[in-house]
């Protein structure tokens, strides 16, 4: 009850709010998927978002087709997991012993270029994914008018997060990923089969953007060739901002760099709201510049050298 | 030795001169392609002296090249015309107009302070943390610029800029930012920064500060990249959008496609993939090669270079040129190590 009272003596929104929470929770489940792949590869994907965009172009066309949700929705996961495993195929294995820095410029080049070729394949003006279009109506809870998505949003991603730690608790393979993680070297040694925990890696990472590109095309039924980039960037910064040596503290990075953003695109008053990307990227650099780190990192933990 | 030192300053700059004079004899149509090449060479040589020397990566180099081109573009649009598409500026750049060669001086000064500004802070930091923190500069950047409309016409396009950068001065432009980049790379503040891409344990061993001199670095190679953008405002109307993340990703492309560690490869990769770039672009306009004629769908090129990039940096990730700088050993002793690519 005081939480409620205080709340409302800082003036604070509850629609702002949960929305800030959905918007959190989309770019922890995105953060996840990057974190997972970092993990086993040191690698930073920059592509991730053309995954989601990808899964998002299937369901554009999937609704474009008329197919009903029960056969859009695997095609949208079959599309994304093939893209994604012709990715690791085709472009991390032959860089997996290079630096990270030569890795991000990979990607990066990787993420241009399917954006282009979805430029190419698909024009410039946009898709229309309306399959699940009801989730975008409100339901009121008290006063507060709640968008449908952003519950599912949030509901989704506690079950997607909750599955991803038990994976990592509880299976053969989620032991393995750890072990990889911790020290991919001495795992190998130790029998850990390299591809096979890479390749579940990919996959999961893979399964987290075709289920992030769903939740994104109801908020944003219009698929462009740039979906989803923007929100990769953000995802990015945030992950690395809050740490990417552990899987928590890179998902928590994911989570708060959405909580905020939702939070100040709230509370900026609307003539100032255009300059909510300086405000984010400045509050990235700040906190970079104080804990290189991450925000979230085990102090002490070792710093990367360059 | 002074004939090495000549060879490896020569190379670079023979290969402009040699552009710019294709360019002269070529029609006026394709006279652009030139000068845009030329640019990029500027553009991606400033790029090097800071990623190149250091190892370290920045996404954030457009940043400069945007302040610049801002900076260029705001003082040299004539007194008069300011009003009419750039109503919200502050008054001392509403009421001066400087001429060609101070604006570019200016654009390189912005440039350079900006970095230096940006630097102080960022230097600190290295590998990913850099990375997305550049990154970050350059978002703020485009969108301060993009919204911020006292220091420029915001989202419009730059119009009214005096278009002065021709083959001539682009060619100058390019040579000039190579010699500087070439005297920074011979000096000891380039040297020492080598040693500490090459081992920042040993070099901090031996009393180098890797922060001072990435510190020198950056402002030097964001004064390059300013200055380049005046050039670039200078060649045609710009916008917000053309200062972003395509020109980040295709400046970065022709540095890591010649070979990020040398100037030699910088050079090389500005005007490999510039030249290829005027090809994809004419092709997509329709291009009749021997009979045989060539119409390639709008968007083709980004999705060329792209993969250009990425098989690059999978097959050879030390560019054409190996990172290596412009040297004669190689064709007088082939038998010590075979370099089956012929650069450009």
């Amino acid at each position: 009850m005081s939480g409620t009272i205080s709340l409302a003596v800082l003036g604070v929104d509850w629609q702002v709010l949960v929305d800030a929470i959905g918007l959190g929770a989309v770019y922890a489940l995105m953060a996840v998927g990057i974190g997972l792949v970092f993990g086993v590869l040191r690698l930073v994907n920059f592509a991730y978002g053309q995954l989601i965009m990808a899964g998002a172009y299937a369901l554009a066309f999937a609704s474009q087709w008329s197919w009903p949700l029960w056969a859009a929705v695997p095609f949208c996961f079959a599309v994304v997991i093939a893209l994604s495993l012709a990715m690791d195929r085709a472009v991390f294995r032959p860089l997996r012993t290079q630096s990270p820095a030569v890795m991000l410029v990979a990607t990066f080049a990787i993420a241009f270029l399917l954006q282009s070729i979805a430029l190419l394949a698909f024009g410039p003006l946009g898709k229309p994914a309306s399959s699940l279009g009801y989730l975008n109506r409100p339901v009121t809870i008290g006063n507060v008018d709640i968008r449908k998505i952003t519950i599912v949003a949030i509901v989704v991603a506690a079950v997607c997060l909750l599955a991803v730690v038990l994976m990592l608790e509880r299976t053969t393979v989620g032991l393995h990923m750890r072990a990889a993680a911790m020290d991919f070297r001495t795992a190998r040694l130790l029998g850990v089969n390299a591809n096979r925990v890479i390749g579940s890696a990919v996959l999961v990472s893979a399964l987290l953007a075709a289920t992030v590109a769903i939740i994104l095309t109801v908020q944003n039924p219009l698929v462009t060739p740039d979906f989803a980039l923007r929100d990769t960037i953000i995802v990015l910064a945030g992950v690395v901002v809050g740490g990417m040596n552990r899987l928590l503290s890179a998902t928590l990075g994911g989570f708060a760099i959405g909580f905020v953003t939702g939070l100040l695109g709230g509370a900026l008053p609307t003539a100032d709201s255009q300059y909510l990307p300086s405000l984010v990227f400045g509050l990235v650099i700040l906190v970079l510049l104080i804990r290189p780190a991450g925000l979230f990192a085990k102090s002490g933990g070792q710093v990367e050298r360059v | 030795m002074r004939s090495r030192q000549a060879i490896q300053l020569g190379g670079p700059v023979m290969l402009v001169v040699v552009a710019a004079l294709l360019g002269s004899v070529a029609s006026t149509s394709t006279e652009g392609y030139f000068v845009n090449a030329l640019i990029s060479v500027s553009i991606v040589v400033a790029l090097y002296v800071f990623v190149g020397n250091s190892g370290v990566l920045s996404f954030g180099h457009i940043s400069f090249v945007a302040v610049g081109a801002w900076a260029a573009g705001v003082l040299s649009v004539p007194v008069e015309e300011k009003p009419a598409i750039m109503p919200y500026l502050f008054p001392f750049l509403r009421d001066h107009t400087v001429g060609n060669i101070p604006s570019l001086l200016i654009a390189a000064g912005v440039g350079g302070l900006y970095a230096l500004l940006v630097g102080l802070p960022l230097m600190r930091l290295s590998g990913l943390a850099a990375g997305i923190a550049t990154f970050g500069v350059l978002e703020i950047t485009h969108n301060i610029l993009r919204y911020y409309e006292k220091i420029g016409p915001g989202s419009n396009t730059f119009s009214s800029v005096p278009e002065t950068t021709d083959l001539l001065q682009a060619a100058v432009g390019a040579i000039l930012v190579i010699g500087v980049a070439f005297g920074y790379q011979s000096s000891r503040f380039g040297r020492l920064l080598r040693a500490t891409r090459e081992d920042p344990a040993a070099a901090r061993a031996v009393g180098v500060s890797v922060y001072r001199q990435r510190l020198v670095a950056f402002t030097l190679s964001g004064a390059l990249a300013g200055f380049a953008g005046g050039l670039y405002v200078h060649l045609l109307p710009l916008n917000t959008e053309a200062l972003y993340l395509d020109l980040t990703f295709i400046t970065l492309a022709m540095l890591v496609i010649g070979g990020m560690t040398s100037l030699w490869g910088a050079v090389v990769g500005a005007l490999a993939v510039s030249g290829l770039d005027s090809l994809l672009a004419e092709a997509e306009n329709g291009l009749q090669i021997g009979g045989l004629s060539v119409d390639l769908p709008a968007g083709t090129r980004i999705v060329i270079v792209g993969a250009l990039m990425a098989l690059v940096l999978i097959l050879k990730p030390s560019g054409l040129t190996g990172g290596r700088e412009l040297s004669l050993d190689r064709f007088r002793r082939p038998a010590t190590k075979p370099q089956g690519e012929s650069p450009s």
